[in-house]
């Protein structure tokens, strides 16, 4: 057994023992309260919403799952790599472009008023009755009101606008409307949940909800929530969008994968943001 | 042109030493999740079973079970019951039925099935994302099965 097992093992014995004194520890979520910048507490563990009767009875965001050093990153903004690509969607969205000689400012005006709480609720049905991400309003915006390029999904012009605009709704919980003309969008998505894709015949379900808490090799596996995205990835020394991470994860059970901004994998994230309500948007994520 | 490739093929069975021996994972004999037969009609080599089972993009067996005879490999995961003693548990047929495919003996495992060519929903061309080849072959080859099992057969408590 390697070191790091046994050390598992130890660990979760005896909290086990001392803490609980009853019933089989999961190794993790940790015991910990994520304030940022001392200032903003953000929720990280909830009861879990209604729809997951039976499933989960408590939620709780990856960062719970990292190691310490990796969560202290995420409770200064200075610590935070996240900050330096956020700081350039800042000055993006004041920035003309395109043909009508317009910024995202003109219109939207302060973007920590007219943002605020705006990635809680995503994706959502847009007038035209279409399931729509962050990504898809932006380039809405840059295509149809500012005659400038649409930005490619998983760009970085495209991740330093979704994290200055995420930021706006730190502290606020996920909020995603999953009835009326969102329901027939959650239903598909959480079919594809539960749906064990691929060569490895694994669902998103098999490794977040069954076996959260638990170690895949040397992953901590977490319940694969997106209340921190987007996220800033260590191992990439860059930010991951929600698509992105969802990519990586199909493709990794041998499966042939969606792409980033499929009509799926907008379903799906309407179905992975509501299995995270009572959670709060971090504004924005590390990860190893 | 196609002849060529039958022929190609037919030497690299014979150079295996397992011509008209090997299963294939259509044929396979299922017995209550067990199969008795041996997949490549050649005996199987435990230490080339021990690196299959610790190598990611082979069977990559640690990655969910802890293998207490295995000391020397990091970061063995917990998310399956410990390997060791399961020679005691089960007979050489239900190991190499449990490693074919899991499933024959526990219902909707989360155990991929390691000698299995579908039906499955998307299936990649192993860890790239795309689609898999028409042709797509097992996670392990018949004989990589056998090293295995042969392995397994060492776990005894
Ligand atoms: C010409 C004015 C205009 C410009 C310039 C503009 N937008 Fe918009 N934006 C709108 C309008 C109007 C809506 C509301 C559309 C609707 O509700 O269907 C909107 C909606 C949005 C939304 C969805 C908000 C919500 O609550 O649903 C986002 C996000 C957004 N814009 C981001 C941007 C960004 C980023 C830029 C700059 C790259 C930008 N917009 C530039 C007018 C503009
Ligand atoms: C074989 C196991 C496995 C499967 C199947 C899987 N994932 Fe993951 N996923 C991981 C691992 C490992 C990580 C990184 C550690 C963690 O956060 O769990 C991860 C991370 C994530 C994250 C990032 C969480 C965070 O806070 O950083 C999301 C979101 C996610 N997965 C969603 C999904 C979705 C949706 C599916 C189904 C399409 C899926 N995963 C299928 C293993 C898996
Ligand atoms: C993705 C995780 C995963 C991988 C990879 C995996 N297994 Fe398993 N295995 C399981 C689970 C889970 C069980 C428990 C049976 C069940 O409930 O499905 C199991 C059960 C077993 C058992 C029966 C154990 C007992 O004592 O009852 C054996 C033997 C076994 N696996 C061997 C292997 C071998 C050999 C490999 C590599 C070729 C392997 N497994 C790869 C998840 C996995």
């Amino acid at each position: 057994m390697s070191l790091r097992n046994s050390r598992n093992k130890i660990a979760a014995t005896a909290f086990a023992a001392l803490v609980l004194g009853l019933g089989p520890a999961l190794a993790g979520p940790a015991d910990d309260t994520l304030v940022v910048n001392e200032d903003v507490t953000i929720v990280t563990r909830a009861p879990a919403a209604a729809h997951l009767d039976g499933h989960l009875k408590e939620v709780y965001s990856g960062w719970l799952f990292r190691e310490d050093e990796t969560r202290k990153m995420q409770k200064d903004d200075f610590d935070n790599p996240n900050f330096v690509f956020l700081e350039q969607g800042l000055d993006a969205w004041s920035a003309v472009d395109g043909s009508e000689g317009k910024s995202c400012a003109n219109c939207h005006e302060d973007i920590a008023d007219s943002m605020a709480g705006v990635r809680a609720t995503m994706p959502k049905v847009n007038a035209k009755g279409d399931l729509w991400s962050m990504e898809d309003y932006i380039n809405d915006c840059r295509t149809n009101r500012m005659g400038a390029e649409a930005w490619k999904w998983n760009s970085a012009d495209m991740k330093n606008m979704t994290l200055a605009i995420s930021l706006q709704s730190r502290g606020m919980p996920v909020n995603v409307a999953i009835d009326g003309p969102a329901q027939a969008f959650w239903e598909k998505g959480k079919e594809m949940y539960y749906t064990r894709f691929g060569q490895l015949e694994m669902s998103c379900a098999n490794c977040h909800e069954d076996n959260f808490g638990n170690y895949i090799r040397a992953d901590h596996l977490s319940q694969g929530q997106v209340n921190g995205f987007p996220v800033y990835r260590l191992k990439d020394s860059g930010v991951v969008s929600i698509h992105q991470r969802f990519v990586g994860c199909v493709r990794d059970t041998r499966a042939e994968t969606f792409a980033a901004g499929s009509q799926e994998f907008r379903e799906l994230e309407l179905y992975v943001a509501s299995r995270g309500m009572g959670l709060e948007i971090e504004g924005a994520g590390v990860r190893p | 042109m196609k002849r060529h490739v039958v022929m190609a093929a037919f030497a690299a069975a014979l150079a295996a030493g397992s011509a008209g021996a090997e299963v294939a994972p259509a044929d396979v004999k299922w017995d209550e999740g067990a199969i008795a037969q041996s997949l490549s009609g050649v005996a199987g080599d435990p230490d080339s079973g021990a690196k299959i089972m610790t190598t990611n993009a082979l069977g990559n067996c640690v990655a969910c079970h802890q293998i207490s005879a295995m000391p020397t490999v990091q970061f063995q995961g917990d998310i399956a019951p410990a390997l060791d003693g399961a020679a005691d548990r089960y007979s050489e047929a239900q190991l190499r039925g449990i490693v074919v495919d899991a499933k024959h003996t526990f219902e909707a495992s989360f155990m991929p099935g390691m000698y299995k060519t579908g039906p499955f929903i998307r299936p990649g061309d192993a860890y790239t994302g795309k689609a898999a080849p028409a042709d797509l072959p097992p996670i392990l080859d018949a004989q990589q099965i056998e090293d295995v099992v042969a392995y397994l057969l060492t776990l005894k408590e």
